[in-house]
Parts: structure tokens; C-alpha cells; sequence
């Protein structure tokens, strides 16, 4: 086992300057994970010229993949660096920050378009008021079970880094949200604006911008079933260009 | 009079609570969030949220879930905000299944519940392993929503440095600064709540999220506003050793059956599939016949420190042990701990479902936090219209969530928390608006200047920190800072360490002095907020310690050996209440009780006249200043806890 491990990192020290590369050498401890490096990193930061340098920027917060903060481009893969254990990863590891969103500096970027998209497909249940109006509907234990899993989405961002129809110049939605998308629609009380959403999704950055490549799924640290939400959306949006066509 | 707004510092599941009942009512809202709201701390809670809807019939009902409650807090939580947040504990789950959070369900459809600890009954609500993340997820979209239609506005990538006072001494705005331009200013509002989460980061490794410095309530204990509680500080027992993070092993593998044990031969050097039954010691079940492996969190972290420690019997010789779920189905474990069961193998290498856990206690959750205040009504409920609902010391100035202190004593039960959170946000906006109607004068119409020099003090604090050059890493200080909290302020603990720390913590604050600011730019840079961050978890960490060194008892969380009345293993808690009885109405029959209970009940009530009471910490001449206030326990009488 070596005993020091090595980093190349893409840093970039504002929104508008240009990136660089910098590699630094840090003492190999056992159980690592890329943000503990990061860390270490943050505690002695020192290139491997052994110039003092800043310490590299990056997000981070819950440090157990759920908060979806660390997501950066990790040899060459689109991961969690929270997850990135440093012993199972080829060496030198790579950093990158994901190249689908500006950035902000180093490893860390403006994810604000897919908030952004979440508010364009009305991600959310309309209630009544906060106050008591007795228990929610009963919902089956196979419905819960489909529900759930789309709920983990973490906003991460990995799905819209690997797909090529997603890039910084255009405005289309990408997985995450068309999957939120169906989960909103399969809600009891949710689907009652279901027809506002595929009106969003049928627009031009919607359900027709995709290609298909299937790459957002196999991103997806959360095993969301991407591919089957954007059939199901695909299925929603005919059946509703098919009943558009009748009542006109 | 002008428009009116309420500041809400923090988007965990409080924070969020609050902005979106208070836009329900009308009130403009302005959230500021270290990071995005949808980030939040929050999100790591696994296990679920309590309330007695009495799904399974047990005949569980709120009021057994309020004595739950008190009597895992060792009765120095509030009573009548614990009383009324139990009782509304079901309406809040039904109001968070109405909101589109993914509960489990039952085969009928019901929502589901399981068992979690200090109590006998299904009460925990539950969305697979992952409850946190999916309540923060529906008050995240509520909220979405709201800031489409205008009545709340964010600011996230911004960190709450302060309050903005005025003459009275009443808060009116809070001091901002933007993390990515680096920019100090002020925003005027007419209240401002502090819904910042807990200070896990205090002791470096917790289970806690990275933001969770506890910098923003230290900040306001600095202001002037009291702090409550301070030494009690949660440790969980069961956690997955990690080098920049303990990981939870969250309650509910116990809770749907795992268990706990150590090999009965010390340095057993065998697999633990190797080790035949009658060689396991499953020491919380034979210990604890009646609660098990579900006994509450301050009796588990000290068991295992027993077993571990005075019995040299922890896996490896190590301060670990064995927490089993290899006896269940694959099946059942994946469809209701699936989440927790990743993390665990994601993180170890290791399949849960295969072979036993090793786990060890750490860090978890605070019970203490800043003072705030609540006005009870004759029945012992929570008036809620009442201004003074979680208002700290200082006017105008709101905490609620982990930030604050009254909800779970001297230690916390599973599964109160996220429900404790959610229902303050709730709660306290109806009296935060009464409060804000009724101000002598709107934030907007309070004279600039007093602004304009909030934001000058500011900024002149960072550009000093930005210049300073010493030769101490301020993350390496933090490491180091961390390691004494570890080592001295944890499960057990000794006056003499506990002295020794608060010195040590001087030469800390000596050190900070002596920090180099590693990175002074302007643009995006965390350092000088993370020194000013470090300077406020020196603070807190005084205000911890020297309220564990003066507080000479054991109650909850805050073990002292030394205090220990030793509670005879026969004792019985009803004969403490027949005693008091008798002691109410004039005259006690001692013959009527076992000697050794009697010696033992009055040593109780005298350490409960001493110590039942609330720790306050002021800041003064630098350091905390320590003082004792009542709890109002006129609902359940105190009495010795038992869980065999
Ligand atoms: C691993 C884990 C599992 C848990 N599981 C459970 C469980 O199953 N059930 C249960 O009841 N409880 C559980 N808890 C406890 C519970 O999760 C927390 O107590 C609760 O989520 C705290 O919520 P909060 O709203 O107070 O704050 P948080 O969710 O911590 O949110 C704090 C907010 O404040 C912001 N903030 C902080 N400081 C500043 C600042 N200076 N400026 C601006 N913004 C700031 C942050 O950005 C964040 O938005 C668990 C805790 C942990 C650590
Ligand atoms: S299927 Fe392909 S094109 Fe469509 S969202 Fe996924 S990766 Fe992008
Ligand atoms: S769908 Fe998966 S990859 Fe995409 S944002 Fe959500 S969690 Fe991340
Ligand atoms: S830090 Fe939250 S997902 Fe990695």
C-alpha cells in the first residue's frame, strides 16, 4: 500500500477566470474518502511544489449521500465525493466540478437550474391549509413503494451531468425533474394539476428534448428509475396530445 | 405602517415549518440558509417521527407518549410544551402524509409505525430509512411554492452573523453575509428566527452535517441572549466509525429487531457467525428485560461503555459492538431499513445483511440550545397566539428546531426531534405575527444608521480576520479543539478532566488568537468564515463543559459516577410516588418502606430540590456565567427513572 496518495484537481478561482490543474500529495490514511482528503487537504494546504496554496472549495454537507451537496466529476465519473472511498479508486484520482452548471470556484457549481426546474413543473402538493384536516388518503403498499423511491431524489445533479442533451447553453429540464415530475402525478391530491404539468413538459426544454441515451440512469446514485419515469411522462404527454386533438 | 417582514435564518425542518405557516398567514418571509434549504441537515434523519396515532390499537394515546417523553428527558424538559406538542404530534404526521411524504403503509393503506426507544409502543412514523429527507422534501416544495407566489424570498448561500439591535435593545434586522460575494450587509425584519440546527461540530467527528457549528445561536449567547442546558449533549449509541464523519446506525435496526451483543470471552479473536449463541452476550436484553435493545439512548451509550471499558469485552478490545440483524430476512430488511443498510455497506465494505455490524456510540444531537420562552394555558397546554412562544432573551429575536433547549431535557428520545422541530415552526408563528403586529416600530422605519453600523462592525471583524498571519491552521486548531471535547466531555464524566478541559479550551481561545486566515481572497472563500465559526465553537464548547463541571449530579445524558445515588436494583418507582404522597400530606410512614429504598428516595428529592433545574449560561467577562432556573413539572411529578 503506498502511503501517500495523489490528487489532480481542476481549480478555477472565480465564475469568469480559467481553470487550472494542481496536484497535491497528502499521506495516505486508511477508511479515506475523497472529502476526508479534501480535508486534510484544508488542514495543510500545500501543493506538490510545496507552495501554500489555498485550500481547494467544494460543497458538502451530510457527508452519507442524502444531501446531495458533493456531487463533483471523480475520475472521470459523476459521483458523490462523500461515497468516493479512496481505496477503491484508481490513483492518481481526479477531480473535477461537473461541467453542466457554471462554476463557482473549484469544484463548486451553481445548481440553481434544477431548483429552477423543480418551480417549472410544480413540484409540490397544493394544500388547503396547515391545519387539521384529518389523516391523507389511503394509498396502497405497492404505490407507496414506487412513490418512495422516486422521492429520494436528491437534486445531486449526477443524472443531468451524464446526459448529452443536457448542456449550459440550452434550457431543457433534464431527468430529475421529469421524474419529480411523475411523482407529482401519481400523488392523490398532486395529479389534480397534473394537466399543468405536462403542458410544461410538452413545451420546448421538456419531455421532447430527450434522446433516450438512458446515460441518467446509471448515474443516478439514488438507482431512481429514470428511464421508466420519462416512458411513463412520455405515455402522459401523448395520451394528453391524443385528447387536445379530440376536444379540438 | 410599513410593510412588514419575519427573517427565518435556517431551512432545516423548523425553519422551514415556520416559513410556510407563516406565509400561509399572510406574512412576508425572508429564509436565509447557509446552503440550499433542500440541503439542510435534516435530510440525515433515518428512523422516523413519533406521535400516538395508535395504528396497532396498543392503546398508545398522547398523553402516555407526553410521559414517554418526560420521563426519557429525566423531567427537565418544559411540560406543558411537551404535553402540547404530543398532543399534536398526530395531526402533524397526518398533515405531513397529506403533504406527500412517502410514509410506509400498512396492507390497508394505513400509514405504518414502528418501535423505536424509551417506550413500548409502534409510535414512529416512517418513510423507508430516509424520514428526514422526505419531511424536509414536502416543507422544501410548500415553501417552493410560496417563493413562486412571492411571500417568501430566499437568500441561500448567505450566513447569519448576528442581530441587529436598537437602543432597546430589541431585535430588528440580522447581519448577512453573501459566502460567494463575500459581501456584509443587513436585512430589516421585524423578527428574526434562529432555526439553525445543533453544534455536533463542537466534538469534529459527530453524526451530525458540516454546517452544524452551532455558530449562529453562540452568536446571539455573545449578543446577550441565554443559553440553556448546555452539558447536555446526546450520544447515540449506535455509529459507524468514519474519519470525517460518525455515521448513524439510526435506532430503527433495533427498532425492527436487531440486537445488540458482545462475545462473553474477552478478545474473542473468532468471526462473529464463528461464535455459537450461548457465547454471545446480549447484555441490553438481559440487563433490560422489559425494554431491551430499546432503551433509551443515554442508558445504551453508557451500557456499552460499561461493557466495554469496566468489562474489557467490546469487539477487537476495541469500544465496539456487535448490533445483528443477520436473523431477518433479506426481504423485510431492505423493504424497511434499506437505506440505513446502504449507507452501512457503502461506507464499511460490509453487507449488514450478512454479517453483524460493528458499531460504537458518538455525537448526536443537543439537547441544550438558546433560552426561549412559551406562555401555558390553565390545562397545562401552550397558548398559542402568545408572543412569547420560543422568544429568546432578547426581543424579538426567535428560536426554534435544535437551535433551542426546552423540548427534551436532560436527554431526547428517538423520534422527537423531527417532530419537536416541526411542530415549534408550527406553533410559534401564530404569537411571532401577534408579536410583529404589535411592534412600537417597524423594522423599516427604524433609522438607517443603526444599520449602517451593524454592517460597519461587521465588516471590519472579517477584514481583521482576513489579516491574520499566525501560523496555526484554524482547521488543524478545530481537530485538535475537537479531540479534548472527545476525549473529556462525553458519556462519563470526571470534575477533575472536566477543570482540565475548560483550561485547556483558554488555550484554545489563546491559539485562535494566533490563526492564519490560509486563503484572503474575496470571491467564494470559506476561511474567514470558518474562523469566526471556530471562534463561536470555542465559546460554546466553555459554555458545555463548565455547565458539566458544575452540574454535580447524573441526570440523563449527563453522567457523573461520582453522583451516582446508586438506585437499588429492587426499587420500584410507584413506592417514590407513595413516599411523596405521604410526605404531601404531613407525615411519612417510613416503617413502610424498605430501608435501603428510603435512604435512596431521600437522597432523590434532595438532589431534585439541588438540581432539577435548568442550567442558564450568560455570557460575562468573557465566559459563560452559570445559573440554575425552575422547570415547570406541575403536570407529571418527577420520579426515579427504570426501564427492566
Ligand atoms: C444522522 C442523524 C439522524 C437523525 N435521525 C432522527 C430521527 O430519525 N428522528 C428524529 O426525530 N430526529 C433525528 N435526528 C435529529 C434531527 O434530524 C435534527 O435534530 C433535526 O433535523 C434538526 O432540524 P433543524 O430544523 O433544527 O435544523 P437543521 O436541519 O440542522 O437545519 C439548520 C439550517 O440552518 C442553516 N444554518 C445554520 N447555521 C446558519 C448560519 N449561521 N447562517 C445561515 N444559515 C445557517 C442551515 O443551512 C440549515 O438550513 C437525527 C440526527 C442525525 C444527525
Ligand atoms: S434518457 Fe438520455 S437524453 Fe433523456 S434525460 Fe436521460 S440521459 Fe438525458
Ligand atoms: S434523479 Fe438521481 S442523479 Fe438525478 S438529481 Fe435525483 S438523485 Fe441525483
Ligand atoms: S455531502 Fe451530502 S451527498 Fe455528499
Amino acid at each position: 500500500m503506498p502511503d501517500t496518495i495523489t490528487f489532480k484537481i481542476k481549480r478555477q478561482d472565480s465564475e469568469s477566470s480559467g481553470s487550472y490543474w494542481e496536484t497535491f500529495v497528502i499521506p495516505h490514511v486508511p477508511n479515506s474518502n475523497v472529502i476526508s482528503c479534501l480535508m486534510d487537504i484544508q488542514a495543510n494546504p500545500e501543493n506538490s511544489k510545496g507552495e501554500k496554496v489555498a485550500p481547494v472549495v467544494w460543497e458538502c454537507n451530510c457527508l452519507e449521500e442524502v444531501c446531495g451537496s458533493c456531487t463533483m466529476v471523480i475520475n472521470r465519473k459523476v459521483r458523490q465525493s462523500c461515497s468516493a472511498l479512496v481505496d477503491q479508486l484508481e490513483k492518481p484520482i481526479t477531480l473535477e466540478p461537473m461541467s453542466k452548471f457554471p462554476v463557482i470556484r473549484d469544484l463548486a457549481v451553481d445548481r440553481s437550474r434544477m431548483f429552477g426546474a423543480l418551480k417549472k413543473v410544480q413540484a409540490w402538493v397544493t394544500a388547503d391549509g396547515y391545519h387539521d384536516l384529518g389523516p391523507g388518503i389511503r394509498e396502497p403498499q405497492n404505490h407507496q413503494e414506487i412513490a418512495y423511491k422516486l422521492s429520494e431524489c436528491m437534486t445531486c445533479g449526477c443524472c443531468v451531468e451524464a446526459c448529452p442533451q443536457y448542456s449550459l447553453n440550452n434550457n431543457f429540464l433534464g431527468a430529475a425533474a421529469i421524474s419529480q415530475s411523475r411523482l407529482f402525478n401519481m400523488h392523490p391530491t398532486a395529479k389534480n394539476i397534473a394537466d399543468e404539468r405536462l403542458d410544461t413538459l410538452m413545451q420546448e426544454g421538456g419531455i421532447a428534448d430527450c434522446g433516450n441515451a438512458q446515460n441518467c440512469v446509471e448515474a443516478c446514485p439514488k438507482s431512481i428509475p429514470l428511464t421508466e419515469s420519462i416512458a411513463e411522462i412520455g405515455r402522459q404527454v401523448s395520451g394528453k396530445l391524443w385528447s387536445n386533438i379530440f376536444q379540438a | 405602517m410599513s410593510k412588514q417582514r419575519v427573517i427565518v435564518i435556517g431551512g432545516g425542518l423548523a425553519g422551514l415549518a415556520a416559513t410556510m405557516k407563516m406565509a400561509e398567514l399572510g406574512m412576508s418571509v425572508l429564509l436565509v440558509s447557509f446552503l440550499p434549504v433542500k440541503r439542510s441537515h435534516s435530510v440525515c434523519a433515518q428512523g422516523g417521527i413519533n406521535g400516538a396515532v395508535n395504528i396497532k390499537g396498543e392503546g398508545d394515546s398522547p398523553d402516555i407518549h407526553f410521559y414517554d417523553t418526560v420521563k426519557g428527558g429525566d423531567f427537565l424538559a418544559h411540560q406543558p410544551l411537551c404535553k402540547d406538542m404530543c398532543h399534536h404530534a398526530p395531526y402533524i404526521i397526518n398533515l405531513m402524509d397529506r403533504l406527500g411524504v412517502t410514509f410506509n403503509r400498512t396492507p390497508e393503506g394505513n400509514l405504518d409505525f414502528r418501535r423505536f426507544g424509551g417506550t413500548l409502543y409502534h409510535r414512529t412514523a416512517f418513510a423507508g430509512a430516509t424520514t428526514g429527507q422526505q419531511l424536509l422534501y414536502a416543507l422544501d416544495e410548500q415553501v417552493r411554492h410560496y417563493e413562486v407566489q412571492g411571500l417568501v424570498e430566499k437568500m441561500e448561500w448567505h450566513e447569519y452573523l448576528g442581530a441587529v439591535l436598537n437602543g432597546d435593545g430589541r431585535c430588528v434586522g440580522a447581519v448577512i453575509h453573501n459566502l460567494r460575494s463575500g459581501e456584509i450587509s443587513t436585512e430589516k425584519g421585524d423578527a428574526v428566527i434562529l432555526a439553525t440546527g445543533g453544534p455536533g461540530l463542537v466534538y469534529g467527528r459527530s453524526t451530525n452535517s458540516m454546517v452544524c457549528t452551532g455558530t449562529a445561536v453562540t452568536s446571539a449567547y455573545l449578543q446577550g441572549a441565554k443559553y440553556g442546558n448546555g452539558e447536555f449533549i446526546q450520544i447515540h449509541p449506535s455509529a459507524i466509525p468514519g474519519r470525517d464523519k460518525l455515521r448513524l446506525m439510526s435506532e430503527s435496526a433495533r427498532g425492527e429487531g436487531g440486537r445488540v451483543w458482545v462475545p462473553r470471552k474477552a478478545g474473542d479473536s473468532r468471526k462473529p457467525k464463528e461464535i455459537p449463541e450461548k457465547e454471545r452476550f446480549y447484555f441490553l436484553e438481559e440487563r433490560y428485560p422489559l425494554f431491551g435493545n430499546l432503551v433509551p439512548r443515554d442508558v445504551g451509550a453508557r451500557e456499552i461503555y460499561d461493557i466495554c471499558v469496566n468489562d474489557k469485552l467490546g469487539v477487537h478490545g476495541e469500544m465496539k459492538v456487535y448490533l445483528d440483524l443477520t436473523h431477518l430476512t433479506r426481504e423485510f430488511l431492505d423493504h424497511r431499513l434499506g437505506g440505513i443498510l446502504e449507507i452501512y455497506e457503502k461506507f464499511t465494505g460490509v453487507d449488514p445483511r450478512e454479517e453483524p455490524m460493528e458499531i460504537f456510540p458518538a455525537v448526536h444531537y443537543s439537547m441544550g440550545g438558546i433560552w426561549t420562552d412559551y406562555t401555558r394555558t390553565e390545562e397545562g397546554l401552550i397558548d398559542h397566539q402568545s408572543p412569547q412562544n420560543q422568544m429568546t432573551s432578547i426581543t424579538g429575536l426567535y428560536a426554534a428546531g435544535e437551535a433551542d433547549y426546552q423540548y427534551h431535557g436532560g436527554n431526547r428520545l428517538g423520534a422527537n426531534s423531527l417532530l419537536s422541530c416541526i411542530y415549534t415552526g408550527l406553533m410559534m408563528s401564530p404569537g411571532v405575527l401577534n408579536y410583529v403586529k404589535n411592534v412600537p416600530e417597524a423594522a423599516d422605519d427604524v433609522p438607517e444608521k443603526l444599520f449602517t453600523e451593524a454592517t460597519k462592525q461587521w465588516q471590519e471583524k472579517y477584514a481583521e480576520i482576513k489579516k491574520m498571519s499566525g501560523n496555526e491552521n484554524p482547521y488543524a486548531l478545530h481537530r485538535e479543539m475537537a479531540e479534548e471535547m472527545i476525549s473529556n466531555v462525553l458519556i462519563v464524566r470526571e470534575n477533575s478532566k472536566l477543570q482540565a478541559t475548560l483550561e485547556k479550551i483558554d488555550e484554545f481561545e489563546e491559539r485562535w488568537k494566533n490563526v492564519n486566515c490560509v486563503d484572503t481572497t474575496d470571491w467564494s472563500n470559506p476561511v474567514p468564515s470558518f474562523i469566526n465559526q471556530l471562534w463561536n465553537m470555542i465559546q460554546l464548547s466553555k459554555i458545555i463543559t463548565k455547565g458539566a463541571l458544575l452540574r454535580d449530579e447524573f441526570r440523563g445524558s449527563h453522567y457523573k459516577p461520582e453522583f451516582d445515588l446508586n438506585q437499588p436494583s429492587d426499587f420500584r418507582p410507584e413506592s417514590y410516588l407513595e413516599y411523596e404522597k405521604q410526605k404531601a400530606a404531613g407525615k411519612v410512614n417510613e416503617e413502610g418502606f424498605n430501608p435501603e429504598h428510603l435512604t435512596y428516595m431521600k437522597r432523590f428529592a434532595e438532589n431534585n430540590v439541588k438540581w432539577l433545574k435548568s442550567t442558564i449560561a450568560t455570557y460575562q467577562n468573557g465566559g459563560p456565567d452559570i445559573s440554575y432556573e425552575a422547570v415547570d413539572t406541575s403536570l407529571i411529578a418527577p420520579r426515579p427513572r427504570k426501564y427492566d
